[in-house]
């Protein structure tokens, strides 16, 4: 294991955040994994290092296969993980909306630039990455329709399902298209948490990787098969809003199956205390995506379902 | 007349309300011309506030030259306002990144269509923004090279210092300005001052402006005071000083000042060496348009940026 540094962010006042990347094997530009851009993505960091001591131990034993190199990368911003912010400096900045990056251009640029020059020749790219909106998701690979996504090499990650997201102009600076756009093979790992470490959702993503570097020939690992991937377009999960504020009680769990007409969540009133709105399932469904914060608005989204396919 | 443009419940006994202030002629029809104005859509932008103010408050001084309708959008990021936050609250999403939004969208996405639903129809739009806390800005009008055939001629009346033809930054698609665009309301994106504080002088030179393009358009037939020319730059004249060092920055010159190339602009210190780390020198002349406030600075912060290409005229001293 050798300990590269990826990129230096000098400060007055604080010591340098030094983006540091763990490289095992020696050959071809394998694979890089990758860590929070974001502050609070404490699920993901957990992820990157359980990667980093596990590797360790596989290249230990001889199982980096020889002529392959793989980067772990397990946090990029590590300054604001210390003042629990979720974006970059007092401008707070996105990191993950300026790729490719610009070593001319503002602070949070060059640091997605400088990265991006480092894995940008790799040829598999995983993010631990996590969704603008709070909520709890059913672990996911997600791919970019960039026209160079590949969901059958998604598959190999044995995750239960994998989520192609048609671009809008703002996906077009996240990592996961750029690097697409340079040829890697690009996915974007979601777990069910991000501000909390869920031990059995992070294992399930270690696993992953593990599984899917070991099937594309990278390490030599036994791993459990995991599951057969159903492919999903964004577009065709329903989306199922609240019409009232209040306080959000929730009924259902990520990964549960529900039936048209099922009682998903209730709306509390705040002062009364009185259900002010019952949602029901509006069709047989899994729940793809809660919403997990107490409290809710208006309009919010509270579920989202994938339309269970029946046989 | 004031109304709601759209209305959101809370968690816990309050809405988020979109409020538009419609001043009309007397008697209109409806079918007159119609200027639509907006401001606020980050929070921490307040130069605005004293625009929609100051604009009201003319036209009520002098309801019988107008002969149109005026609909004016003090706010429409509320709750970033009362938190000083340039984001939507909670939510840490750029407002100015979600139009043109959609009616079936969550919360803010329908805010979002619902705002842009009550101004399709005008015949021009002025969205306006105050940079942001870490650099000042000279008056300026900013259009995406896309539209400059429509835009320009309106941009010219507007009494700003500059044009800023494909400003990235404040073009990007999923504006409100460019979702605008493409419905076909002309529209135009106001840049001046500083976040955080009102500038009354730009406001007022702004403010003449619109009254200026008001009058254009038939919309205003009282009297109105004359324009200056703007300097019409596109991004290959605008040149960018970054820092390479972090550090204290300290400016040597004004805001708005002329620099001569190889001038001095300022420098970046060291404070606990007592050393300078970078001293910024102009790498061609031109009239200095941004210049940062904030002086606390990581490298790649933005320091000045210039407009080259420009004569100096007495105005610019
Ligand atoms: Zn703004």
């Amino acid at each position: 294991m050798f300990v590269d540094e990826i990129y230096r962010v000098e400060a007055p006042y604080r010591e340098p955040m030094v983006v540091k990347g763990y490289r095992f094997g020696k050959g071809d530009k394998a694979a890089c994994i990758l860590g929070p851009m974001r502050g609070n993505e404490i699920q993901q960091l957990y992820i990157c290092s359980q990667l980093v001591r596990v590797l360790k131990e596989l290249e230990g034993n001889g199982c980096i296969s020889s002529g392959k190199e793989v980067l772990v990368i397990p946090v990029i911003n590590s300054y604001a993980m210390n003042v629990g912010k979720r974006f970059w400096g007092v401008e707070d900045v996105d990191i993950n909306r300026r790729f490719p990056g610009n070593s001319y251009g503002e602070t949070a640029a060059r640091i997605a630039g400088g990265v991006f020059e480092k894995i940008k020749d790799y040829s598999y790219g995983i993010q631990l990455a996590s969704f603008y909106m709070t909520g709890e998701f059913v672990p996911h690979v997600r791919m970019m329709e960039t026209g160079y996504q590949n969901t059958s090499l998604a598959n190999l990650f044995g995750l239960p399902y994998v989520v192609v997201r048609k671009p809008k102009p703002i996906d077009t600076k996240t990592l996961n298209y750029n690097w697409q756009d340079e040829m890697t093979a690009a996915f974007s790992l979601y777990t069910n948490k991000n501000t909390e470490v869920d031990e059995a959702s992070a294992n399930q993503a270690v696993a992953a990787v593990l599984r899917f570097l070991t099937r594309m020939g990278i390490i030599r690992y036994e791993s459990h098969s995991g599951y057969i991937s159903h492919v999903i377009m964004e577009e065709d999960l329903s989306n199922i809003h609240v019409n009232c504020g209040g306080i959000f009680r929730g009924l259902v769990k990520a990964g549960e199956d529900v039936r048209y007409g099922h009682k998903m969540a209730e709306i509390i009133d705040p002062y009364e205390g009185n259900v002010k709105e019952t949602i029901v399932a509006p069709t047989d469904g899994i729940v793809f995506f809660t919403h997990t914060e107490d409290l809710i608005t208006e309009n919010d989204m509270a579920y989202r379902l994938i339309h269970r396919l029946h046989a | 007349m004031v109304s709601k443009v759209c209305s959101v419940e809370l968690p816990v006994g309050e809405h988020l309300v979109i409020y538009k202030n419609r001043i009309a002629c007397e008697n209109a029809s409806g079918r007159e011309g119609r200027i639509a104005v907006v401001s606020g859509i980050h929070g921490d932008e307040l130069e605005g506030q004293y625009v929609c103010y100051e604009m009201t408050r003319r036209l009520k001084e002098h309801p019988e030259y107008l002969k149109g309708i005026v609909d004016i959008y003090p706010q429409l990021n509320p709750l970033g306002i009362d938190m000083a936050r340039r984001n939507i609250p909670n939510l840490e999403m750029d407002m100015n990144r979600i139009f043109p939004g959609s009616a079936q969208g969550a919360f803010m996405e329908r805010v979002a269509a619902a705002v842009i639903d009550d101004i399709v129809g005008a015949d021009v739009c002025l969205d306006v923004h105050a940079s942001d806390m870490y650099v000042r800005e000279i008056p300026q009008v900013r259009i995406s090279s896309e539209f400059v055939q429509k835009l320009l001629p309106f941009a010219k009346l507007l009494n700003t210092d500059m044009i800023w033809l494909n400003a990235s930054a404040t073009v990007h698609e999923s504006t409100l300005a460019h979702s605008l665009n493409m419905l076909g309301v002309p529209t135009l994106v106001v840049e001046m001052g500083l976040g955080m504080r009102v500038n009354r002088e730009y406001g007022n030179q702004v403010v003449d402006g619109i009254f200026n393009l008001m009058h254009e358009m038939g919309l205003w037939t009282g009297p109105v005071s004359t324009v200056r020319e703007p300097a019409v730059s596109t991004d290959g004249e605008v040149e960018f000083i970054r820092a390479e060092y972090a550090g204290i920055f300290l400016p040597d010159i004004a805001h708005q000042h002329y620099v001569q190339k190889g001038e001095k602009i300022g420098e970046i210190v060291d404070v606990m060496t007592g050393t300078v780390k970078q001293e910024i020198r102009a790498g061609k002349a031109g009239i200095v348009f941004t210049l940062r406030e904030y002086p606390f600075v990581y490298e790649g912060a933005l320091l000045a940026r210039i407009l080259t290409e420009v004569e100096m005229c007495e105005e610019n001293l």
